[in-house]
C-alpha cells in the first residue's frame, strides 16, 4: 500500500477525435493535502477528473488511485471516492432532506447512525434551514454546499471536486474554502480544479494544465520561485500608453495590465530588467516608474502557459 | 443486502419524483380513462344504418318482400329507389350511399335457380368495414316462400356469433385497448427515464456512487410494475361501469398476464433509455413501437387476416402476445395454464430486454 501517494498517473491521455484532451499527464498527488488544477476552460481539468474516478476510459496510460489500478475494476473504488460534478447533479425536484437521504442509502451508510450523520451535515454546511426546500429551488451557493455534503457524506478518503466555485458568489467560496480545509485537516485527500488564482494560492500543491498538458508543477511558493523570470512591476500615469510601448522591447515576454500597474515578465538570463523597462518608458516620454517585484501565482500562470508559444514563434 | 438497500434507494427516490411530478402523475390516471372513454364510444364498427338505394327492376311481390327484410335487418337504410343499376352506380360514386341493390328483371326466376345470383348488392369497397357487412348481408337467410311453393330460401349460411352475441364492439375493443394502454404509458415512462436523468447531469452523480446497472435498472422498474397494475384496474373498472365488458375468466390468472406483459414493456423502455441520446428521441422510438402494436397486434385487424410478413412482425411485439392473453381470459374464460405459450414469451422477452438494457448501460460518459 502506497503510504505517500493517493493518486499517481503515469502517461494519462484522453483522446476525442482528433482532439487531444489530455497528453502524457504526469500526476503525484500525496494523501491529506489539497493538491488544485489549475488552467483555462478546455485545458483537460475536467476530463482528468473523470478519467480519474473511472468515469471515462483513458486513451492511454494508466493511473493508480487509492492503489487501485485506474482503468480496471472501480467497484471497491467508488465507495472511497467522493466526486463533485461541475454542474449541480443532484435531484432538483427532491428536498435537501430526500437528497442526503438518498446518498447515504446508496452508500450503505450504517442505518443507525444515518440519521445522525445527516444532522452533522445539515449542521456544519449551514442547510438547517433548507432541510425541506426541493434543491431546485436553492442558490448556487446552497445547491454547492448541499452538493458537498453529499460528496462528503460517506467519509471518502479521496475527494475530486470538478470547477466547484464556479457558480458561487466570494462569500460563499471564502466559506466552502474554510469546509474543505477541515477535511484536509481531517485526512481527506483533496483534488480540486479552479480557474481562479487567488483559490490555486490556497492550496497545498497545484499542477498548471494548458491544452492538456501539464506545464508546471509544485507548491505555490516552488512555482512562484522557479518561473525564470524577472517580474517588473510598472506604476504609469497612461497605462495604456505604457504597455504599447513596453511590449515592443524584445527582451520582454509579456505585459498584463492590473488597473494602474503593469506586470512585466523579462527572462531572468537577462541582467538589468528594470534599466531596460526604464530606458524604454523614458524613450518613449512616459513618466512612471519601474521597480522589481516578486512573482504571483498569475505571474507563474502567465509565464508557464506563454512558453510554447514562445517556442513556436 | 447492500444491494437491496440500493435497489431500495432508487426506487424511493423514483416514487418521490413521480409524485411531485404533476404530468406524469396525471398521465398514470387521465391516459386509460382518456383512452377507454375514445375508443369506447367513439369508434364503434357495428355498423348500422348504411346509405343504400335500390333498383328494382322486377318489382313484383317477392322482390319487394326481399327488400323489406332488408330493411328490417337495420343494417341497410333505404334512402332511395333508382329504375336501373346505372344510377345506382352514379350515387355510389357521388358517396350518396353506401350499397346499392340490384334486382333483375328475372328475379323471381333467379331465387329457384340456385345457379344465379338473385340479386346483386354493390358496394362501396373503399371502406373495408363496409364491404365486410355486405358479404355478411350476402348469406342473410331470408325466409320467404318463392312463388307460393313450399320450397325454403337459399339459405347458404347461418351466422352465429360466439362470445359476443350482441356484436357490441366495446367487449372485443377493451381487452385489446388494455394493452395498447399498458404499451403506451408504460414504454414511455420507462424509455424517458434514464435519458432524463443524463440529460439533467444526474447520470454523473448516479454512476460515481457503488449503485450497479443492474440495481438501477430494478429501482427504476419497480414502481412502475405498481403503476401499471394500478392502471390495469382502472381499464377494468371504467370498461366494467361504462361498457359492461366482463371478465370471464380468472381475475388472478389477468393480472399474472398483466404483470408479465408490463414487465416486458419496462424492459423494453429501459432499452430504448439506454440507445437515446435525448428525451426527443426516446418519445420517438416509442412511437416507434406503439404503431406496430395498435396495427399489427391483432388490435385493430383480425391477426389472421393479416399478411405473413405482418404476421411476423407482430409475433414480436408483446401486445400481440397479452391481447390473445386478455381476449381468451376475459371473454373466452381460458385459463393461463392454457395461454402458457404467450406469458412464456412475454417473460422471455422482459428477461432478453432487461438484460440488454443492464448490458448497454455502462458506467461510463464515453
Amino acid at each position: 500500500m502506497n503510504r505517500e501517494f493517493a493518486i499517481e498517473a503515469r502517461g494519462l491521455t484522453k483522446r476525442f477525435g482528433d482532439l487531444v484532451a489530455v497528453s502524457q499527464l504526469d500526476l503525484d498527488v500525496p494523501r491529506g493535502q489539497i493538491y488544485g488544477f489549475l488552467g483555462p476552460n478546455g485545458s483537460g481539468k475536467s476530463t482528468t477528473i473523470r478519467m480519474l474516478c473511472g468515469l471515462l476510459m483513458p486513451s492511454d496510460g494508466k493511473a493508480v488511485v487509492l492503489d487501485t489500478e485506474v482503468p480496471g475494476d472501480a467497484r471497491h473504488l467508488k465507495p472511497r471516492i467522493g466526486y463533485m460534478t461541475q454542474k449541480f447533479s443532484l435531484f432538483g425536484d427532491m428536498t435537501v432532506f430526500e437528497n442526503l437521504q438518498f446518498i447515504a442509502d446508496i452508500y450503505s451508510y450504517p442505518r443507525r447512525e444515518r440519521g445522525e450523520r445527516i444532522e452533522e451535515l445539515l449542521e456544519r454546511y449551514n442547510l438547517r434551514d433548507q432541510r425541506k426546500q426541493l434543491a431546485g429551488t436553492m442558490s448556487g451557493g446552497q445547491k454547492q454546499r448541499l452538493a458537498l455534503a453529499c460528496a462528503v457524506l460517506h467519509r471518502p478518503e479521496l475527494l475530486l471536486l470538478d470547477e466547484p466555485t464556479s457558480a458561487v458568489d466570494p462569500q460563499s467560496r471564502r466559506d466552502f474554502w474554510a469546509a474543505l480545509f477541515r477535511l484536509a485537516e481531517a485526512g481527506t485527500t483533496i483534488l480540486v480544479s479552479t480557474h481562479y488564482m487567488d483559490e490555486a494560492e490556497r492550496c497545498h500543491r497545484l499542477a498548471i494544465l494548458d491544452h492538456g498538458v501539464k506545464v508546471a508543477d509544485g507548491t505555490p511558493s516552488e512555482l512562484k520561485a522557479n518561473t525564470g523570470m524577472h517580474v517588473v512591476e510598472v506604476i504609469a500615469d497612461d497605462p495604456y500608453h505604457a504597455q504599447v510601448v513596453i511590449a515592443k522591447v524584445p527582451e520582454v515576454a509579456s505585459v498584463t495590465q492590473l488597473g494602474v500597474r503593469l506586470r512585466v515578465l523579462i527572462p531572468d538570463t537577462h541582467n538589468d530588467p528594470t534599466g531596460t523597462v526604464d530606458s524604454a518608458l523614458r524613450g518613449a516620454g512616459l513618466d512612471a516608474q519601474a521597480r522589481l517585484s516578486s512573482a504571483t501565482l498569475e505571474d507563474v500562470f502567465v509565464a508557464v502557459t506563454l512558453e510554447p508559444q514562445r517556442q513556436a514563434a | 443486502m447492500k444491494s437491496l438497500s440500493r435497489i431500495f434507494a432508487i426506487l424511493l427516490k423514483e416514487v418521490r419524483q413521480l409524485r411531485r411530478d404533476r404530468l406524469t402523475f396525471g398521465m398514470v390516471v387521465g391516459l386509460p380513462v382518456m383512452q377507454m372513454l375514445l375508443f369506447g364510444y367513439a369508434i364503434n364498427t357495428d355498423v348500422r344504418n348504411l346509405k343504400t338505394a335500390v333498383a328494382d327492376q322486377a318489382n313484383t311481390h317477392l322482390s319487394r318482400q326481399f327488400v323489406a327484410e332488408m330493411a328490417q335487418s337495420q343494417v341497410v337504410d333505404i334512402v332511395a329507389s333508382v329504375d336501373s343499376p346505372r344510377q345506382l352506380e352514379t350515387l355510389l360514386r357521388d358517396g350518396s350511399i353506401s350499397i346499392g341493390i340490384h334486382i333483375p328483371h328475372d328475379f323471381d326466376r333467379r331465387i329457384v335457380d340456385r345457379t344465379r345470383a338473385a340479386s346483386h348488392l354493390l358496394v362501396d369497397g373503399s371502406d373495408p368495414t363496409i364491404l365486410g357487412v355486405a358479404n355478411q348481408l350476402r348469406v342473410m337467410p331470408f325466409g320467404f316462400d318463392a312463388g307460393g311453393t313450399a320450397s325454403a330460401a337459399p339459405q347458404v349460411i347461418e351466422v352465429r356469433p360466439y362470445y359476443n352475441p350482441e356484436r357490441r364492439t366495446p367487449v372485443n375493443i377493451v381487452p385489446g385497448l388494455m394493452g395498447v394502454i399498458l404499451t403506451m404509458t408504460m414504454i414511455l415512462f420507462t424509455a424517458v427515464a434514464i435519458v432524463r436523468e443524463r440529460e439533467r447531469g444526474n447520470l454523473e452523480l448516479l454512476i460515481n456512487t457503488p449503485v450497479s446497472s443492474a440495481e438501477l435498472m430494478i429501482g427504476k422498474v419497480v414502481p412502475y410494475i405498481l403503476i401499471g397494475m394500478l392502471q390495469l384496474a382502472l381499464i377494468l373498472a371504467v370498461g366494467r361501469l361504462l361498457f359492461d365488458v366482463p371478465v370471464r375468466g380468472s381475475v388472478v390468472d389477468l393480472y399474472l398476464a398483466a404483470f408479465a406483459f408490463i414487465a416486458a414493456n419496462l424492459a423494453l423502455g429501459l432499452f430504448i433509455s439506454t440507445a437515446a441520446r435525448t428525451q426527443f428521441q426516446a418519445m420517438q422510438m416509442t412511437v416507434f413501437i406503439l404503431l406496430p402494436s395498435i396495427l399489427l397486434s391483432g388490435f385493430m385487424f383480425p391477426f389472421e387476416g393479416m399478411p405473413l410478413v405482418a404476421q411476423w412482425l407482430g409475433e414480436i411485439l408483446p401486445n400481440t402476445h397479452f391481447i390473445r392473453l386478455t381476449r381468451g381470459i376475459m371473454l373466452r374464460e381460458a385459463s393461463i395454464g392454457e395461454l402458457y405459450r404467450d406469458v412464456g414469451y412475454l417473460l422471455g422477452f422482459a428477461l432478453v430486454a432487461m438484460t440488454g438494457a443492464a448490458l448497454r448501460f455502462t458506467k461510463r460518459l464515453d
